[in-house]
C-alpha cells in the first residue's frame, strides 16, 4: 500500500512538471499547429522572472511579504513570457503560418537569441525592457477616449512609447542600483530559494511528501482547470476553438482571426512562464534550462494526440509514473524474485537519465503502432 | 440605393484570370440567382464578395459602402452573411456553440450578445433538439440548416448561399427553400443564391447567367426559357 502510494505520488509529481511544461505547448502546437522551438526559452524566461521577483521581495520594503513571492512570481512569469510570446507571434510567426519547416527554423533561431540575451544582458535591463513593452502595449488601450479626439493616433502612440521607454529605463536603473546582482550580466546559473514554508516535507502514513512537489502539483492543477474553463466556457475560448478548427469560416462569421492568434499564442507562452516558476523551484536556473524540457514537452503532446488537451494530461501522468517505476527500480521491489538477467536489466535502467532513455524508447515504439497518439481525432468529423 | 452592387470585378488565382468584369446588383428584399455550369466562377464570385479572395480590380458596394479592401470578418460585421458550399460547420463545437458564433457578426459580438433568437428554431425545429451534439456529427442536411441558421443569427443584410441544396434529401430541400423565402419576406434582406436545383432557381426574382467568368445573360426568372435552362443549368 505504502509502496503504491509513494510510487503514485512520485509519478504524479514528475508528471505534473511535465504537464505544466507541456500545457502551453498543447495550446500553441496542439491547437494552433505552430512548432515553437522557443517554448523552452519562454519557460526559461519564466524561471528568471521568478528569480528577479524573489530578489525584489528581499528588498527591505517588501521583506515582510517574502513568503508570498512565489504567488506573485506566477503572475509575473505569466505576463513576462506572454508578452515575449506575443511579440514573437506578431513579428515572426505570423508571417510563417502554414509553413512548419520555416517556423521550426525561425523559432529555433529565436531560442538561441533568447539564451544569449540572458547571458549577455544584465537582468535589470531585461526587466526594464519587459516593463517598457508592457506599458507600451497597455497604455494606448487604457487611455480615455477624449484624448483620441484631440490628438492624432500617431502622436498618441509615439507619446505612449516614449513614456514607456522612459519608465523602462528608470526601472532598470533603480533595479541595478538597488540589487547589484541584477546589474551585471552573468552566464552562470542562479538559484531560486524556496520560502521557508515550502521547505521540508509533510508526513502522512510514514511517507514524506516534499512540499515543493505538492506546490507544483497544486500549480499544475490550477493551471489545467483554468485552461479548461477558459477554452470550454469563455467567449474567447469558443473563438479560439472555432479559429483553430476552421480559420477561414471563422473569419467569414465575423471573428477577427488575428486577434485570436495573438491571444492564443500569448496564453500558451504565458503558461510556459508559469511552468518556468515550477522549474525554478526544482533546481538551479540557467540559460539552457528550457532545452532540457522542450523534448519532453513535444513528446507529451504527440503521445497524447495533437490537439487533445485530455490526451496531454493523461500522457504526462503516464510518462511520470513510468519514469518513476523504471527510474527508482520499483519493479524489483514489487517483484523481488525476478530472474537474474531481467533483474540486472531493470537495475541498469534504474537511474533518472537511463529511465528517460527507456521511456522515450517505449514512446517511440508506441507511436510506431499508433502514430496519432493515445487519443487520435476520429470519426466523421475528420473529413468535415 | 442598391443593397449590393459590384462594378467591374476582376479576380485571379495566381495568374489565371477567373472573374471578368462582373457587374451585378441585388436589391433589398430580393432573391437573385446566379446560374451557370460547373467551374464558371460562381463560387469564386461569392468568395470575392465575402473577402476570401481579393479582387484585383473593381468595386464591391454594400449600401453604397465600399468593402473590397476589408478583411472577411469586417465584411461579415458590415452585413454580408456567407453560407459556403460544403457548409463549413465547426466540427468539434456543439450545435449551440456553432449557433453562438453566428452572433459574432453583430456589433460587440459574443461579448455582448449571448442569446440565440428562437426565430431560428421556428425555421429549423431540428436544431433545438440537437443543441448539445457536436456539429460534425450532424447529417449533411442538418448541417446545411445549421449553417444557414448560424449566418442568420448575425442579422445579415445580404445572404450569400452557395449551393444550399447540393447532396441533400428532397424534404430538407423544401424546408430550406421555405425558410429562405420566409426570411426575405419577414426581414426584407437580399439573397444571392448559387444553385443548380431548378425548382429553387425558379423561386428567385432575377437571375444572372455566368460563362467563363463573366455574366452573359440576365433577366427575370419568370422569363427563364427552356433554352437558357439547357444552356446554363447542368441538370
Amino acid at each position: 500500500m505504502q509502496l503504491i502510494l509513494e510510487s503514485l505520488f512520485n509519478g504524479v509529481a514528475i508528471g505534473s512538471v511535465l504537464l505544466i511544461a507541456a500545457l502551453g505547448l498543447a495550446i500553441v502546437f496542439g491547437l494552433m499547429g505552430v512548432i515553437n522551438l522557443a517554448h523552452g526559452e519562454l519557460m526559461m524566461l519564466g524561471a528568471y522572472s521568478t528569480y528577479v521577483t524573489q530578489l525584489i521581495f528581499k528588498l527591505p520594503a517588501l521583506k515582510p511579504f517574502y513568503n508570498a513571492y512565489v504567488i506573485v512570481a506566477i503572475a509575473v512569469a505569466f505576463v513576462v513570457s506572454g508578452i515575449v510570446g506575443i511579440l514573437l507571434e506578431r513579428s515572426i510567426i505570423r508571417r510563417l503560418y502554414g509553413d512548419p519547416l520555416e517556423t521550426l527554423l525561425a523559432t529555433w533561431g529565436v531560442s538561441l537569441i533568447l539564451q544569449q540575451f540572458v547571458r549577455s544582458v544584465p537582468l535589470a535591463y531585461g526587466t526594464g525592457l519587459v516593463v517598457a513593452l508592457l506599458i507600451g502595449m497597455l497604455l494606448p488601450i487604457g487611455l480615455p477616449k477624449k484624448l483620441y479626439e484631440k490628438f492624432s493616433g500617431r502622436i498618441i502612440r509615439l507619446a505612449c512609447w516614449a513614456i514607456s521607454a522612459l519608465l523602462g529605463v528608470l526601472t532598470s536603473n533603480s533595479l541595478s542600483t538597488a540589487i547589484s546582482k541584477l546589474g551585471r550580466a552573468s552566464a552562470r546559473n542562479v538559484d531560486v530559494t524556496a520560502p521557508s514554508w515550502m521547505r521540508g516535507g509533510f508526513d502522512l502514513w510514514n511517507i514524506t511528501f516534499p512540499i515543493t512537489r505538492l506546490v507544483i502539483i497544486v500549480i499544475t492543477l490550477i493551471a489545467v482547470l483554468g485552461v479548461t474553463w477558459f477554452l470550454k466556457k469563455s467567449v474567447w475560448g469558443i473563438r479560439i476553438r472555432a479559429v483553430t478548427q476552421n480559420r477561414s469560416m471563422s473569419d467569414c462569421l465575423g471573428i477577427s482571426t488575428e486577434t485570436v492568434d495573438v491571444l492564443t499564442f500569448g496564453i500558451g507562452s504565458g503558461l510556459a512562464g508559469v511552468a518556468g516558476v515550477a522549474v525554478s523551484l526544482l533546481g538551479s536556473v540557467g540559460p539552457n534550462v528550457g532545452g532540457s524540457y522542450i523534448v519532453g514537452c513535444f513528446m507529451v503532446v504527440v503521445l497524447g494526440g495533437v490537439g487533445n488537451l485530455l490526451g496531454t494530461i493523461i500522457a504526462s501522468f503516464a510518462i511520470g509514473i513510468m519514469t518513476d517505476l523504471i527510474g527508482a527500480g520499483r519493479l524489483l521491489t514489487i517483484w523481488p524474485d525476478m530472474p537474474t538477467p531481467l533483474a540486472s536489466a531493470v537495475d541498469f535502467f534504474a537511474t533518472t537519465s537511463m529511465a528517460r532513455v527507456m521511456v522515450f524508447a517505449l514512446i517511440v515504439i508506441f507511436l510506431q503502432f499508433r502514430p496519432a497518439g493515445l487519443f487520435p481525432q476520429k470519426g466523421r468529423m475528420v473529413e468535415v | 440605393m442598391n443593397l449590393l452592387e459590384t462594378k467591374g470585378l476582376n479576380t485571379y488565382y495566381g495568374e489565371s484570370h477567373i472573374l471578368r468584369d462582373i457587374d451585378l446588383s441585388v436589391h433589398h428584399g430580393e432573391m437573385v440567382c446566379l446560374i451557370g455550369r460547373n467551374g464558371v466562377g460562381k463560387t469564386t464570385f461569392l468568395k470575392a464578395l465575402i473577402g476570401l479572395l481579393e479582387a484585383r480590380s473593381g468595386e464591391i458596394l454594400l449600401e453604397g459602402k465600399s468593402l473590397q479592401r476589408e478583411a472577411p470578418h469586417l465584411r461579415a460585421r458590415a452585413g454580408i452573411g456567407y453560407v459556403p458550399q460544403g457548409r463549413e460547420i465547426i466540427p468539434y463545437l456543439t450545435v449551440e456553440e456553432n449557433l453562438l458564433l453566428g452572433l459574432e457578426a453583430l456589433p460587440g459580438g459574443l461579448t455582448q450578445h449571448k442569446r440565440i433568437d428562437s426565430f431560428i428554431y421556428e425555421l429549423f425545429p431540428i436544431l433545438q433538439k440537437f443543441l448539445p451534439r457536436k456539429g460534425g456529427d450532424l447529417s449533411g442536411g442538418q448541417q446545411q440548416q445549421l449553417a444557414i441558421a448560424r449566418t442568420l443569427l448575425g442579422q445579415p443584410k445580404l445572404l450569400l448561399l452557395d449551393e444550399p441544396t447540393e447532396g441533400i434529401q428532397p424534404n430538407i430541400v423544401q424546408d430550406i427553400e421555405a425558410a429562405v423565402k420566409r426570411i426575405i419576406a419577414e426581414k426584407g434582406i437580399g439573397v444571392l443564391l448559387v444553385e443548380q436545383h431548378l425548382h429553387f432557381v425558379r423561386q428567385a426574382n432575377r437571375y444572372y447567367a455566368m460563362q467563363r467568368g463573366g455574366i452573359v445573360a440576365t433577366g427575370k426568372t419568370t422569363d427563364l426559357s427552356q433554352s437558357v435552362i439547357d444552356q446554363f443549368l447542368s441538370v
